[in-house]
């Protein structure tokens, strides 16, 4: 069984060709780098898949079933989970509220709900020593370091049980150690039957981590190969031209 | 490091890296809310020492009534404005619902109705506080739905409003009249215990909306709006839905206010509350609630409006022109701004 196919999916803005004839196969608990230059087509697979837009050509199967999403929620609600850049935090609150947003627990006091902190605050303290991160459930996000808001991020898809993460460069802006802790993360994701697409500049994480290498350029797949029959300096070549393809 | 100590929990003890503030540094004691709270305090005694007339029960029934109709109206702002909107529609509104439900009563007074107890009063009530959700609901959708922004819509509302205002009473003040008129003044402007309704309905509404915004995942929504809006749409927030009920509430406890001045008053004036978005927003910013969004609470509110007319009422009681009031609260929040600007200034160096 496949997770996730992509059918010769292309998507058009206005006279601009994004991308154009992609099939991609992702299957459960794989972990697939996906690597290219900036405006090689990666966001715009990656917000296919995430539901931010439909293709214009092509087909998107999750689970051998067609879908078709025009909201992130519609891709959420399948086990599509996504970890931003930006990671879409409010900075505003608490790492669990962070953690538990659009999902909170709640108990039930009469016709009321309230929410139940000490439930949230506990699970929350839970996946952060599954992640290993020295993060608290109660402290306020505006205060944390990268890699701690990153850890919030990821605790989030962790929560949602998700069968697949895309993660849009979530080495990018820690520290070194963090980084390991980012990567020993990805492989318990994979260890937990999760697929994780990666996206990523940085060679070492991608040889690290990742099974597979997909690379794009100028809006098309030029290679899709096992790590093992790769190198950086190949995946180089393929993102930078200097290599057709592979 | 010197700010920070050693965790002490047994679930954090092994952080080797993460300190964390002190008490004192962090959580409401942290706050702009707080140190307004605490000025609110020295004012007081100060005061109190500079007129015998300040402590006065007359005066300070006088003070907790004046400052009840603002704080009820700034508890619904302060929900607006911690989703990261407006609302200069307020005042507006407090009039349109008071001269709504007084018109209404005067209509239905010598009627069938006259015969049902209560019927009157409480029809009167419902289409007061059905204008304001009107208004409300006109706000939320031309803002969450169509896109408008807060500000101008609201500020197009505030005219619109206070025009209807004018329009439909053509200037003339509106007494509630009928058979049910003197409940009408107990509910809205009688006394418990010695202690004003509107004072009691101020601080009931206030730990209501103190719980519904910590406690309930419809309060946490609305932080999460300001904090970040797209974030929040990211996670599956009915971000519209959460919006246009902030603006309805924010109505509502506009209407409600309005409402409580009629009895107040024993008329409802066209030009009734003309004014008041101003001293209401700027009561919300003094306690603490952050007009970029994602901060804010029912206790700031009550406090940043009380604070205003404590220093108002004190003004009067000194004998300094009224006009000098209205120069005073505005440097008031600049202060109270500047002063929570230089607080965070400090905490992040």
């Amino acid at each position: 069984m496949s997770l996730l196919v992509l059918q010769d999916v292309g998507k058009e803005f206005g006279a601009i060709r994004a991308l154009s004839h992609v099939n991609l196969t992702i299957k459960p608990g794989e972990v697939v780098g996906l690597m290219g230059d900036n405006g090689a087509g990666k966001s715009t697979l990656v917000k296919i898949i995430a539901g931010n837009f439909p293709p214009s050509h092509g087909r998107v199967l999750f689970e051998d079933q067609e879908v078709h999403f025009t909201r992130p929620v519609d891709a959420r609600s399948v086990g599509i989970e996504v970890v931003y850049q930006d990671l879409a935090l409010a900075d505003n609150l608490t790492a669990a509220a962070n953690v538990f947003l659009g999902r909170e627990l709640k108990r039930k006091v009469g016709p009321f709900s309230f929410l139940d902190h000490a439930t949230m605050n506990q699970r929350t303290a839970a996946l952060f020593r599954e992640l290993k991160s020295e993060t608290r459930p109660d402290d306020v996000v505006r205060a944390m370091s990268g890699g701690q808001r990153q850890a919030v991020a990821i605790a989030r898809t962790r929560l949602a049980k998700a069968k697949l993460i895309l993660m849009d460069e979530p080495t990018a802006a820690i520290s070194v150690r963090q980084v390991a802790e980012v990567l020993d993360l990805i492989r318990r994701l994979k260890d937990a039957g999760i697929a994780v697409i990666l996206i990523s500049h940085r060679m070492p994480d991608v040889f690290s981590v990742c099974e597979r290498v997909v690379v794009m350029r100028r809006g098309t797949k030029v290679a899709d190969k096992p790590i093992s029959q790769s190198s950086p300096e190949e995946v180089t070549a393929l993102i930078t031209g200097a290599k057709e393809a592979a | 490091m010197s700010e920070l100590s050693p965790a002490t929990s047994s679930d954090t003890s092994d952080f080797s890296n993460v300190g964390r503030a002190r008490w004192w540094r962090r959580g409401f004691f942290a706050s702009q809310t707080a140190y307004v709270a605490g000025a609110l305090v020295v004012i007081m005694i100060v005061m109190s020492f500079l007129s015998s007339a300040f402590l006065s029960p007359g005066n300070l029934a006088n003070v907790a009534k004046n400052f009840s109709f603002v704080g009820i109206v700034t508890l619904g702002v302060t929900l607006v404005i911690v989703t990261g909107g407006i609302d200069l529609s307020v005042g507006s509104t407090m009039a349109l619902s008071a001269i709504t439900c007084a018109i209404v009563m005067q209509a239905l007074s010598g009627t069938a109705l006259d015969g049902i107890p209560l019927a009157g009063m409480l029809v009167s009530l419902a289409a007061g506080l059905g204008v304001a959700l009107l208004i409300g609901l006109a706000n939320g959708l031309l803002i969450a739905r169509v896109g408008l922004s807060p500000f101008v819509t609201t500020l197009g509302m505030l005219s619109i409003v206070r025009g209807l205002a004018y329009a439909v009473t053509e200037g003339r003040g509106q007494a509630p009249t009928g058979p049910d008129v003197n409940l009408f003044y107990d509910i809205t402007d009688g006394n418990i215990a010695g202690v004003p309704v509107a004072i009691i309905y101020l601080i009931v509404l206030a730990v209501i909306i103190g719980v519904v915004l910590h406690h309930t995942a419809f309060g946490r929504h609305i932080f999460a709006l300001g904090g970040n809006e797209k974030a929040a749409a990211l996670t599956g927030i009915a971000v519209e839905r959460v919006k246009i009920a902030v603006y309805v509430l924010s109505a509502l406890s506009a209407g409600f206010a309005g409402i409580l001045m009629v009895g107040w008053l024993g008329s409802a004036p066209a030009n009734l509350a003309t004014g008041y978005e101003l001293t209401i927003i700027a009561a919300a910013v003094i306690g603490g609630a952050n007009l970029n969004g994602g901060i804010g609470g029912p206790a700031g509110a009550v406090i940043g409006a009380l604070l205003i007319e404590v220093i108002r009422n004190g003004l009067v009681l000194a004998g300094i022109n009224a006009y000098w009031q209205i120069v005073l609260v505005g440097g008031i929040i600049i202060l109270a701004v500047l002063v929570d600007r230089l607080r965070t200034l400090r905490m992040t160096t």
